[in-house]
């Protein structure tokens, strides 16, 4: 699955003010109200919900990234955004280490198939420094969405050869 | 002897396949073991013990996976994982059916 498939290009953050879990989910689901990837009302349930999810386990899993994320029935399809700390956000880590890059993932309902083959773009994405080094250096949404773009593009052309 | 792999077949059994829960309690456990843990899904091999790497494989529910470990626990090792795949619903957010929602 591709970058492009699931992430809300007007949802990307280069500057998350938030320092704690809770405003940094908020300031992330913010982010998709806006985009007009979620609706208004759904807001406070859906930050509610990836809340929830965090206090079965934290979704920071390492190298500075974390992936909170829930399910909710008033999406039809998967959707994403990405947002950067400049600082760094204490997200109980599973390294315990702060956070950095966020990738939030709203899915429908029942739909476990995509939800796994996102994590899988993001993990296989994470696993390369040099990325994870631009994303955090990345100035500006438009910066990050080039790096997508160009992840994206990268494992195409590793599919064709 | 301490060379020798140990490896067995388990089918994800999770209705959500090995998401963020279930691949983070598998790389912990497979942590607390000193032998190498790989896990196989259609010839792609990755570090058991972590977490990005399991995410990488997207195993969906029914998937089967192969555990391998080697190294001086590598029976216990096994024996540790595939349990814990077995009873990978208790490790699940959907509340259904999980034990402890």
């Amino acid at each position: 699955m591709n970058f492009s498939d699931f992430i809300e290009v007007g949802a990307i953050r280069a500057d998350l003010k938030a320092l704690d879990k809770e405003t940094v989910i908020e300031e992330l689901v913010e982010a998709l109200v806006q985009s007009g990837g979620i609706q208004p009302q759904d807001k406070m349930s859906i930050v509610e919900a990836v809340m929830k999810r965090e206090e079965l386990g934290s979704t920071g899993i390492g190298r500075g990234v974390a992936v909170p994320h829930t399910k909710h029935a008033n999406v039809n399809r998967l959707i994403g955004t990405v947002g950067i700390s400049r600082v760094g956000v204490e997200f109980s880590s599973l390294d315990g280490e702060k956070v950095f890059i966020f990738f939030l993932l709203v899915s429908p309902p029942d739909r476990p198939t995509n939800h796994l083959r996102a994590l899988e773009s993001i993990s296989r994405q994470l696993r390369d420094d040099t990325f994870c080094r631009f994303l955090k250096q990345a100035q500006t949404p438009e910066d990050i969405r080039q790096l997508l773009e160009e992840a994206d593009n990268d494992r195409k052309s590793d599919k064709k050869s | 002897m301490w060379n020798r792999v140990v490896s067995r077949e388990v089918t994800v059994v999770n209705p959500h396949g090995l998401h963020a829960r279930p691949a983070d309690a598998f790389a912990r456990r497979a942590s607390q073991f000193e032998s190498v843990i790989n896990v196989v899904k259609q010839g792609q091999r990755v570090n058991g013990k972590s977490i990005l790497d399991l995410l990488m494989l997207a195993a969906e529910e029914g998937t089967v996976l192969t555990i391998e470990a080697q190294g001086g626990d590598a029976e216990d090792a096994i024996e540790a994982l595939v349990s814990l795949m077995e009873q990978v619903n208790a490790y699940d957010e959907s509340g259904k059916s999980s034990p402890n929602p």
